[in-house]
């Protein structure tokens, strides 16, 4: 299990989950920066990312679609804003249009992407997402997600309800 | 993903117990009663009525809280719904990028192998 952290608040629709790599910063950078690797991790074996455009430079663009199993295609970008290799990276994600342009009706979200060595050759990496709204929330899960999780989380509805009356 | 949710469910008491000291988290709290208005619910708090009308006010966007009328009093009412909606959204964007990290570390794994 590489995955040490993970924080989510609802209220704020902020999440920030926490890995840690047996490798040092250098590599796992090149994770983020080799297009071709990105598109080794970035989608599920079910829906294969495919990135058409990478350009890792403040203000730069990547632009990227993922293939789902019927050959849906949903389109989406990443508008660069701070690069830091191999320590940080944050950019804004949002849907596109078949065309690459942005889907304005979708707001898009912040990722901030942060790489510290903790060790000789151990990497812990953060990933802070902060969503603007559950329907951008919603969007981005839609692409890509396997059928019947929601269904799944949806059994344990009763529990948070008694967990929140009494921490209340 | 699916499989991941049902070995391991969401650790509840980490979340509401990690964001006990958040207002708007106390004020969601507070709303599930639906007995309070802001003038009520601000007085639990040291900030100025300004302040909590704000928090209110991100929350209500949110679609988190509602204001209701009931007689000439305005109620902040949780919708506990719109939580848990939100929480599963949240559970499973954390889902992809367990799926995610897996893979990175599949990656790492077997590049380190090809060149030591």
């Amino acid at each position: 299990m590489t995955v040490t952290a993970v924080r989510k608040d609802p209220k704020t629709l902020t999440m920030t989950l926490e890995a840690e790599f047996a490798a040092p910063p250098e590599r796992v950078w090149q994770l983020w920066s080799d297009p071709r690797q990105l598109e080794r991790w970035w989608g599920p074996p079910t829906y294969p990312a495919t990135f058409t455009k990478h350009d890792l430079a403040p203000g730069g663009r990547a632009e990227y679609h993922m293939t789902g199993p019927e050959g849906d295609q949903p389109h989406a970008y990443w508008e660069v804003l701070e690069v830091e290799p191999p320590h940080r990276l944050v950019f804004r994600e949002g849907l596109s249009n078949a065309d690459g342009t942005p889907n304005s009706d979708i707001p898009a979200f912040i990722a901030r992407v942060r790489m510290e060595q903790v060790s000789q050759g151990r990497t812990r990496m953060s990933i802070e997402n902060v969503f603007p709204s559950a329907e951008a929330l919603e969007q981005v899960l839609g692409m890509g997600m396997e059928q019947g999780l929601t269904a799944a989380v949806g059994q344990i509805d009763a529990l948070l309800v008694e967990d929140a009356v009494t921490h209340g | 993903m699916v499989v991941f949710v049902q070995v391991a469910p969401p650790d509840f008491d980490r979340l509401f117990g990690a964001l006990a000291d958040h207002p708007r988290r106390d004020i969601v709290r507070r709303a599930i009663g639906a007995e309070e208005g802001i003038v009520e619910l601000a007085s639990h708090y040291p900030m100025s009525f300004a302040a909590v009308q704000k928090h209110i006010a991100i929350l209500e966007r949110a679609g988190l809280v509602s204001k209701e009328r009931t007689g000439r009093r305005k109620i902040v009412r949780t919708d506990l719904e719109r939580l848990r909606q939100v929480r599963r959204l949240l559970d499973q964007y954390e889902e992809l990028w367990r799926g995610r990290i897996d893979r990175m570390t599949e990656l790492i794994a077997t590049t380190t192998e090809d060149n030591p």
